[in-house]
């Protein structure tokens, strides 16, 4: 168990209590809350995570602006995992053992997280991953504020359906562990919607794949069956530009083919000649464009902060925003960092989104949030053209995978449990 | 602005084209349309699309600047009295246009109006009405916009409006199109079967894959003579698409194989030549390309109007911004490392590492954009073959870089030096040639064209600083398979495997395309180890 209350003479007496107070080098200074952020600052992901960083320091400097927490300052400890999955491992370690942090947030691929899980388990501490994922998955010390499956992927998929008739689909992606388990569960739910096995198309690149030319015309092929078509996106970050392009110059406009993609934000859109995306889709729970007024406050402080009045804001950074904040508000209801207080109060805390609702932390440790679909504007913008009606639950075990819908998520007592299986009624999954 | 300038345009041609008649009467119709007008803004995308198929019904061409307006995005409802106007961002609000009088109607704080929404489907539906309404617009080329809309639409509404079209048309082209559009709409229609076999026929001809996507819809929904006819043509068609699938194929692959060329070319002489494993080429690669963002960016900001010609601003100087560099790499680093070829290879890879880093910390981590000049957009079709412009002129520009280096170490003095110092260096430098700046200068040329394929990549890649690592390995590849040392052998390489790349993709994929490519390469290199085209003598040997 680890513990920062240290020094303050309210709370040396429960510091004496835990006996195992850590006292950091920096006790001469003033005693301050450690927040970590593990976001890689070079390597490939540096592309996407920089921002991360830069967004966490924002909300932490406001915080303090505001008198920090308990009456103490945030601290940011800034660690650089290099975009080297082993790395993230070792550096979460150096955070939570050497820094004493008392909350990590970061991560960006399903892979760094999978690799700081263990360190996070076993040194009991907690670790707010921000980014859309592919779900199945629910731990203890972890609290996923991006979406799952179900608040991204399948509200999108009911949009084209419902909205624009589609009946047939290219499922496109990457190939690593998020398109797969995403285009698996996309593939079951199609097929419990009734879409024929002949009208699925699934395809998987190569990271960076950069020689669309194939691809597009088989597209452009599947896409003449005469039936209405739409591709579903999971190509990842960098790879996107020339799919866009060469859709462009193959002639393949939003209006004949739409394609609707999950890793395509303002961040990814602002170095890139939008021409040839205009009109295609995206689907994420928050688009800068959101007409609120705490949206517009937050994209002022952003823009103020990072110095540049055209930096644009994205779902990711949304993302921790509602985290830190629902951090801050565990931490302030329990009256203290220290981790198991924490996960027992954030259940059930509420704050409010930058779409105009209030996001709460399930038990599941999943949020609630609005699912929005976006056109892309030629401002690299997005305008919304549908949103849920409500906000969506976030489900940890897809409802549409053999073997992951009997499981149920749920860290309350008496349950405490990321994979109780309700047809055997024990924790532990659909293998154990 | 410009958009509210065609708007205008296009309703003088409507003016033009049928509203002449008395005033009067144009009047009730504007009275009549109004309500219709309004009921745009009511209800969701489903009532939207039945209030544009009402306003389509009324058959009045005034009604085409609302859907113009509508399909951008430029139509809204005023919130007080649910009045919807065609607007366009003026001062600190809205400019109101009455959308049917066109005529001027006012402002709206930028919170007194709603935009009416409009998704893809919406934008289909208001492309295919459209059309209908304006296949007898005055200009050839709207005419033919018009007709290609209804063949896309093929609803058997348009029929009557196409037939009355026809009658009057003169223009060849445009005639074609609306013969080929009539006989989509009248398959759809409730007309006979010797109209629908004729109609079936002319579809036939056209023979792309729009065709057999209708022709796909007759066999599936009849029967009897008219469901043989369209299984014939689809089987014609299919037949032949067959073909030129096979030649997309070739081309294709001769487009990747021009990339791999421009990757890996100036590799052929920095490891070919003279012997270095480079790891670092790709970062020069990479360098070429922020030349050209560089280069794009001041001519954004200080001379638009040289937009169209910055890549050829850019190719000299990123010939020689990456060109000094290679200079300095191999006068810093490499002279110190040769004959030591894995120092060389953990030197340069810790160079490639700087290079990046240094990049991102100077234009930050994001891709960087680079645009397109007008001559590298779109596509022309050949057949039933597609050519994108950019991929055409990549294939040009990287047999010309080709040729150019052929040139250089063939016909000057300077290529007869590298050629030396690379074959026999002791008997060079006895010759009095100064080895030292020999290699200096063929390692900064290798790099100047990788800078100049960077300039090339930044049309169809990103730009980021990942961007050399993306060609490294590839490019490592071609100069292995070609035979190191070897120029035709690098040309002839990268063709080869981005062929054979191409060819197998369909079949197994891009991730497993990919696999099978490299274990070619592996088995290759076990029968042919100096790869296709061997060096041979003595030089082999030192």
């Amino acid at each position: 168990m680890m513990n920062k209350l240290t020094a303050r003479a309210a709370s040396l007496a429960l510091a004496g209590l835990m006996g195992t107070t850590m006292i950091s080098g920096a006790l001469a200074q003033e005693e301050t809350i450690k927040v970590g952020i593990l976001h890689s600052l070079s390597g490939t992901m540096a592309i996407s995570e920089t921002t991360l960083k830069d967004a966490m320091l924002m909300l932490i400097d406001e915080q303090n602006k505001k008198g920090g927490i308990l009456g103490k300052k945030l601290e940011a400890v800034v660690v650089d995992p290099a975009s080297d999955w082993p790395l993230f491992a070792e550096k979460a370690r150096e955070l939570i053992e050497v820094n004493k942090v008392d909350a990590v947030f970061g991560c960006w691929t399903s892979v760094s997280r999978k690799s700081v899980l263990p360190v996070f388990e076993e040194l009991n501490s907690l670790l707010f991953y921000p980014v859309q994922y592919e779900g199945e998955e629910s731990q203890r010390n972890v609290f996923y504020t991006g979406a799952a499956p179900n608040q991204q992927a399948i509200p999108a998929v009911d949009y084209l359906m419902n909205e624009e008739g589609v009946e047939r689909w290219v499922l496109a992606g990457t190939d690593y562990v998020y398109p797969r388990t995403t285009n698996k569960i996309l593939e079951a739910y199609l097929k419990a919607k009734g879409v024929a096995e002949e009208d699925i198309m699934i395809n998987y690149t190569p990271f960076g794949h950069s020689d669309w030319q194939t691809i597009v015309s088989d597209i452009k092929a599947f896409g003449s069956a005469g039936k209405k078509t739409a591709v579903v996106s999971t190509i990842n970050g960098d790879a996107n530009v020339p799919f866009y392009k060469e859709l462009g110059n193959a002639g393949i406009k939003a209006e004949d083919i739409p394609v609707v993609a999950f890793s395509v934000g303002e961040e990814e859109l602002a170095g890139l000649d939008t021409a040839p995306l205009v009109g295609h889709l995206a689907a994420w729970n928050y688009f800068q464009s959101a007409d609120t007024d705490v949206n517009a406050e937050f994209i002022d402080t952003w823009q103020a902060f990072i110095g540049d009045e055209e930096r644009v804001t994205n779902d990711p950074m949304e993302a921790h925003y509602i985290g830190f904040n629902m951090w801050v508000k565990a931490v302030e209801a329990a009256g203290t960092t220290d981790p198991d207080a924490v996960i027992d109060s954030i259940v059930g805390v509420s704050v409010p989104n930058l779409t105009g609702g209030l996001s709460s932390m399930m038990p599941n440790h999943h949020i609630t949030k609005p699912v929005l679909i976006g056109e892309i504007q030629e401002d690299g913008q997005f305008e919304t053209v549908w949103e849920t009606p409500g906000l969506v639950v976030g489900d940890a075990w897809s409802d549409y995978l053999e073997g992951s819908k009997d499981l149920i998520s749920d860290w309350r007592a008496p349950m405490s449990c990321g994979n109780f299986n309700v047809k055997t009624g024990k924790c532990g999954g659909s293998e154990g | 602005m410009s958009l509210a300038r065609s708007l205008f345009a296009l309703l003088g041609l409507v003016f033009l084209l049928g509203v002449q008649g008395q005033s009067v009467q144009a009047q009730e119709n504007l009275d009549a349309l109004r309500p219709l007008v309004n009921n745009l803004a009511k209800g969701k995308y489903d009532e939207t699309q039945r209030q544009v198929e009402a306003l389509v019904a009324s058959g009045d061409p005034v009604v085409v600047p609302t859907l113009k307006a509508l399909r951008a995005g430029d139509l809204y409802v005023r919130k007080a009295d649910g009045e919807v106007f065609i607007a366009t961002k003026g001062g600190k609000g809205y400019l109101l246009i009455d959308p049917l009088t066109t005529e001027n109607a006012g402002e709206a704080g930028r919170r007194d109006v709603s935009k009416i929404k409009v998704n893809n489907r919406l934008r289909r539906v208001i492309d295919a009405s459209m059309g209908s309404l304006t296949l007898m617009a005055a200009d050839p080329k709207v005419r033919l916009a018009a007709a290609e809309a209804v063949f896309k639409a093929g609803d058997p509404e348009g029929l009557e409006p196409l037939e009355a079209a026809l009658q009057k048309e003169t223009d060849d082209d445009v005639r074609l199109v609306m013969e080929q559009a009539r006989a989509a709409a009248l398959l759809n229609s409730d007309r006979g079967d010797s109209d629908k076999l004729e109609a079936i026929e002319t579809i036939a001809s056209i023979g792309n894959r729009d065709a057999l996507s209708l022709l796909i819809g007759v066999r599936d929904s009849t029967e009897g003579a008219l469901q043989e006819a369209a299984a014939a043509a689809i089987t014609k068609i299919e037949k032949s698409l067959a073909m030129w699938g096979n030649a997309q194929n070739i081309w294709y692959g001769i487009s990747l194989g021009s990339v791999l060329l421009l990757a890996a070319i100036g590799l052929a002489i920095t490891f070919g030549v003279m012997g270095v494993i480079n790891m670092a080429h790709g970062e020069m690669v990479m360098i070429g390309a922020y030349v050209t963002f560089v280069v794009q960016e001041l001519i954004r900001n200080s001379a638009p109007w040289l937009f169209d010609y910055s890549l050829f601003i850019a190719l000299p100087l990123a010939f020689l911004i990456s060109g000094s560099i290679g200079v300095a790499v191999e006068r810093g680093i490499i002279r110190w490392l040769y004959g030591r070829p894995l120092e060389t290879l953990l030197a340069t890879w810790g160079l490639s590492l700087i290079l990046q880093q240094a990049i991102r910390s100077l234009f930050g981590p994001t891709n960087q954009q680079v645009g397109n000049p007008e001559w590298m957009s779109g596509a022309f079709e050949l057949g039933q073959l597609t050519i994108t412009y950019n991929r055409m002129w990549i294939i040009v520009f990287a047999l010309l870089v080709f040729a150019g280096l052929m040139l250089v170490l063939k016909k000057t003095p300077f290529g007869l030096f590298t050629r030396a110092v690379t074959q026999n260096r002791r008997m060079a430098a006895s010759m009095g040639i100064r080895t030292p700046w020999i290699d200096a200068l063929t390692f900064g040329l290798g790099s100047g064209i990788a800078g100049i394929a960077g300039v090339a990549l930044s049309q169809i890649d990103n730009v980021s600083p990942n961007l050399g690592q993306g060609y490294i390995i590839d490019s490592f590849m071609v100069v292995v398979f070609g035979g190191v040392g070897n120029l035709w052998g690098t040309l002839v390489g990268a063709m080869t495997l981005g062929v054979v790349n191409k060819f197998l993709e369909p079949y197994a994929g891009a991730v497993l395309g990919k696999i099978f490519v490299l274990v070619f390469i592996i088995l290759f290199i076990q029968k042919r180890p100096r790869g296709l085209f061997a060096l041979k003598g003595r030089a082999v040997e030192a």
